[in-house]
């Protein structure tokens, strides 16, 4: 029989949950690496034994741990993450130019075929990619040296790359997200980069048209469809039809645009998740009441699912990174909120219930289908 | 033999004891002594100093003989005591909220 592990990042450690395909009961492994912050783990699609996370700690600084045995067992790797180079300034707050400093890891997204294969982002924002299974860890520079690395500014959190967006079809092609620079994509592997942030408005900064500056939060696609991707803004949700190229608002309905997490259903291209925030300032549902919004039909129209959700005083977040589909028949789909609790839907939504409900503040949450 | 006690949280990620005991070349100084930590317990690279300054991390300190050592020289000798394990070489974590 099939199952699912969700490998949960906290702000105290890792939890690994597991449950048959049925979801319903579940068996509880951890804390890990307890008292540090887990910004996120990931498995490997090639070997799904193969798990990789990032620990970090204000005090201690960044660790990479990795797994052979689907997370009974963990050694840590390299945490060496030197940028290439003499690596400049960026933008600090107040406009003055501020020194390029590696602070944590943000986001660790494993190579669909090579289990050794990693590519990390982190923060202060940049790529780096491993290829002998964690031990030593070299950027892509081409990203911050393409030319408007020196405009970029950190967001409220930090300036951290926190999506990486891999094409199994066309290896060679990379999107980025980066937090408040914007979306970057290249079709070289890593050679090259440009800017995809056409058509994305944002009214709080200088140019709401720039070429970078933005504060994409998270963006998410179907893997049969690589060109379209879904994005939420910290204002906003879109849509490009074409990798990036230009994208087009498609909030419609939504009670409020404001938001961090988005996914996108298993095998429904179009089936389109993100959890409204009430507002840049009020990280938290509206009204109290903790609801999930759906779209069938690829964005513009919303609907509320919130069977089995806390719909009153509720006032939880839902960060960028905690959401996750599996590919099970009947889609799950999973989220975290910094009240520590973990939510699974075994319907698409339908129906919610909680798998843990008394974790540390949830970072992270990622699905493995297994076998 | 020089005497080091690890906070907690190090001991536990590199599976030590809190306190371990290492042969460093004389003189023994700061820089040396978390060099050869960090040689023989590679898990701890970077968590007592940063990567690309090689300087003590702000929430760090190097405590021995019940003086602060966090602001002295990196290659200044240390203690008689601490190179002749009499006393230990302390690493401690800022207490710190969270």
């Amino acid at each position: 029989m099939s199952g699912v592990r969700v490998l949960a990042g906290t702000r105290k450690g890792a939890f690994i949950f597991t449950s048959t395909e049925r979801r319903k009961r579940w068996k509880v492994s951890g804390p890990h690496f307890p008292g540090w912050e887990i910004y996120h783990l990931a498995a490997s699609p090639a070997d799904p034994d193969r798990l990789y996370a990032s620990q970090s700690s204000g005090w201690f600084g960044q660790i990479i741990q990795r797994s052979d045995d689907g997370g009974k067992t963990w050694a840590t790797a390299g945490n060496t993450f030197a940028y290439d180079g003499d690596p400049g300034t960026h933008q600090w707050y107040d406009g003055s130019p501020h020194p390029w400093e590696f602070k944590r890891v943000w986001h660790l997204e494993p190579s669909p075929d090579d289990p050794d294969t990693v590519y990390a982002g982190v923060e202060d924002a940049a790529i780096f990619k491993t290829t002998d299974g964690g031990h030593t860890w070299q950027e892509l520079p081409a990203l911050r040296g393409h030319g408007t690395g020196s405009q970029w500014t950190p967001g409220a959190g930090g300036m951290g790359l926190h999506t990486i967006l891999l094409d199994p079809g066309a290896p060679a092609s990379i999107v980025v997200a980066i937090s408040a620079a914007g979306a970057f994509r290249t079709d070289d592997g890593g050679a090259t980069w440009r800017p995809i942030n056409r058509g994305l408005k944002s009214e709080y900064i200088p140019d709401p048209d720039a070429e970078v500056g933005h504060c994409v939060h998270r963006i998410a696609r179907h893997p049969s469809r690589p060109q379209v991707l879904f994005m939420q803004k910290h204002w906003d949700v879109l849509r490009t039809d074409d990798g990036g190229d230009s994208w087009r608002e498609v909030s419609g309905n939504l009670p409020t645009d404001f938001g961090f997490t988005i996914g996108v259903h298993a095998h429904e291209p179009d089936t389109v998740y993100v959890v409204p925030i009430k507002s840049d300032s009020e990280h938290y549902p509206l009204d109290g009441r903790l609801r999930v919004y759906r779209s069938r039909t690829g964005g513009h129209e919303w609907e509320a699912l919130s069977n089995g959700l806390p719909q009153r005083n509720c006032y939880v977040n839902v960060l960028r990174e905690a959401m996750a589909v599996d590919a099970l028949e009947s889609c799950g789909v999973y989220f975290g909120t910094t009240g520590g609790q973990v939510y699974v839907s075994d319907d698409s939504g339908e129906h919610w219930s909680a798998i843990a409900r008394d974790l540390p503040a949830v970072l992270s949450i990622e699905v493995q289908t297994l076998p | 033999m020089i005497r080091v006690m690890l906070p907690a949280a190090l001991s536990i990620l590199a599976r030590t004891g809190s306190e371990v005991t290492l042969d460093v070349p004389p003189p023994a100084t700061q820089r040396t002594v978390i060099d050869a930590i960090e040689a023989r317990w590679p898990a701890l690279r970077g968590t007592m100093r940063d990567q690309a300054s090689g300087k003590r991390r702000a929430l760090v300190r190097f405590y021995a003989c019940g003086e602060d050592l966090s602001h002295e020289s990196p290659d200044a000798p240390l203690p008689e005591e601490v190179a002749s394990g009499k006393e230990p070489y302390i690493v401690l974590g800022a207490i710190a909220g969270g």
